[in-house]
């Protein structure tokens, strides 16, 4: 039987699939939302998505990412490419609120039908940034872009979480001791499949490229091979060498077939969704029970590790 | 083609953004910091953009709401831009206006669908109010998930 919410998540996925902007928009508003219409609107568009190559770009505030991001649009329009991007920006913690200033450094393609750009909030989105950002993913894939580029800024877990979407992920550092620490410390190294030191008209930067090769060097050997390259945004001096090294990195996978989409995002997606659905489910889960483990691993008669398998199994029963 | 907004949990999403050719911003960053710390998203432009990049950007975005301070006769140039939301099926976003706008131009720039003008000494509460009525009921969280 079919329901209102159907009928209008059909329409409106019709829509998306033939290009409408404004159905991409609509859809990416409710999958923001967590409406109910979203699920639906993620399943019908599935058989469509799997064609764009997804390029994450992340790294510590202020780095240039938004700027580079804007060269790489440039580059990869004038090598006939659609791109959409997703930017996600942090909210304050206090209002909820945020101000959306990522799009104000891609201004370049303030009206260029071949770009397509939003910002998202990273407030309380139903699962976190990345459940919402690998949705959004999936949405602007099957309204058919080339190219689709997500912004984040390197704050830990997030873009740890960034690579599990994105095929190609580049991490961009500033020059700098400063930014390298940042990097080291929130496990960059470990989650470039490019590096990039921005911002190379200003000192330092021909140094913080070699210290960064010597720490690749340092590493297992799959990493040692991680390309390291400078850039200027605001010039685009080096965008072109980034994109091709991008470009080349993406082939490491099939060329993707609409309806024969990799499974890596996918199985991100629904692993997020069991995580979540487990954690509403913890969440409405019998509090007597919960109380007695409580009480029996205080007074050391129960593991935690123990406790916390009854309470799976209750909860999965 | 109108899409009525759905009622959703999504705070409330404006554009605060200056057309035409006057380049003072510092009134429209006030009132973008005040309505982020009101809890809403606020996406945010340098002056000077084109009519086109607007109604673009307010696509892409999905706002609710379109926040435009004018100063000099920029204000002139809205009619055009309510015409081109239309043109593009955006009629449902709300437009207000906040600058030295003249009464007799008031009337115009209503007439062409600004839902508001907001004067010099208009508090960045009455705005605020204003733009969360217009921007409609409050987010209604979603039984089925
Ligand atoms: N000199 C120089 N400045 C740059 C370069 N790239 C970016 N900038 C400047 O660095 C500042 C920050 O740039 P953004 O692109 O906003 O940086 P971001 O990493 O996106 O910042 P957040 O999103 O706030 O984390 C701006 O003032 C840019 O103009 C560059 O290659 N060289
Ligand atoms: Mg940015």
């Amino acid at each position: 039987m079919s329901t209102a919410v159907d009928d209008a998540a059909a329409e409106l996925v019709e829509r998306l699939l033939g290009g409408q902007r404004a159905a991409l928009a609509r859809a990416i508003t409710h999958v923001e939302s967590g409406a109910a219409i979203a699920r639906r609107i993620l399943q019908a568009v599935q058989p469509g998505a799997g064609t764009a190559r997804v390029i994450g770009f992340t790294g510590a505030p202020g780095v240039g990412k938004s700027s580079l991001i804007n060269a790489v649009i440039r580059e990869f329009r004038s090598r006939s490419k659609t791109v959409a991007v997703a930017a996600v920006d942090p909210s304050s913690p206090i209002s909820g609120g945020a101000i959306l200033g990522d799009r104000l450094r891609m201004g370049e393609h303030g009206t260029d039908d071949g770009v397509f750009i939003r910002s998202i909030s990273s407030r309380g989105h139903l699962g976190g940034i990345s459940a919402t950002t690998a949705q959004v993913v999936d949405l602007m894939d099957a309204a058919g872009w080339n190219v689709v580029i997500i912004e984040t800024v390197g704050a830990g877990q997030s873009e740890v979480e960034i690579t599990q979407i994105a095929d190609v992920s580049v991490v961009v550092c500033a020059p700098g001791l400063g930014d390298d620490v940042q990097a080291i410390k929130a496990g960059i190294l470990e989650i470039a499949d490019v590096l990039v030191v921005n911002k190379a008209d200003q000192p330092m930067a021909d140094e913080t490229r070699k210290q960064l090769v010597a720490m690749l060097g340092l590493r297992r050997a799959e990493r040692r091979n991680v390309p390291v390259l400078t850039t200027v945004a605001t010039t685009g001096e080096g965008v072109d060498r980034l994109v091709s090294v991008v470009e080349q990195q993406c082939q490491r996978y099939p060329t993707p077939k609409r309806g024969q989409r990799p499974h890596k995002r996918l199985q991100t997606l629904i692993a997020q969704a069991a995580a979540r659905q487990l954690q509403e489910r913890l969440a409405t889960s019998n509090e007597a029970m919960i109380h007695d483990l409580c009480t029996r691993v205080s007074r050391g008669e129960l593991s935690i590790d123990s406790a916390a398998r009854t309470l799976l199994d209750a909860v999965l029963k | 083609m109108n899409h009525p907004q759905e009622p959703t949990a999504r705070p409330i999403k404006i554009l605060i953004t200056k057309i035409g050719l006057d380049g003072h911003d510092r009134g429209s960053r006030v009132v973008a910091a005040h309505l982020r710390d009101a809890g809403m998203e606020v996406v945010y432009t340098p002056p000077w953009q084109e009519i086109n990049a607007v109604v673009k950007l307010a696509l892409e975005e999905d706002v609710d709401v379109i926040g435009l301070s004018c100063l000099a006769t920029d204000h002139l140039l809205v009619p055009k831009l309510m015409q081109a939301l239309r043109d593009q099926g955006l009629a449902h976003i709300k437009v207000v206006v906040g600058g030295i706008v003249p009464d007799e131009d008031e009337a115009l720039l209503l007439d062409a669908g600004v839902s508001r003008v907001f004067h010099p000494g208009s508090s960045l509460d009455d705005i605020t109010q204003t733009i969360t009525d217009l921007a409609g009921p409050a987010a209604v969280p979603d039984e089925d998930r």
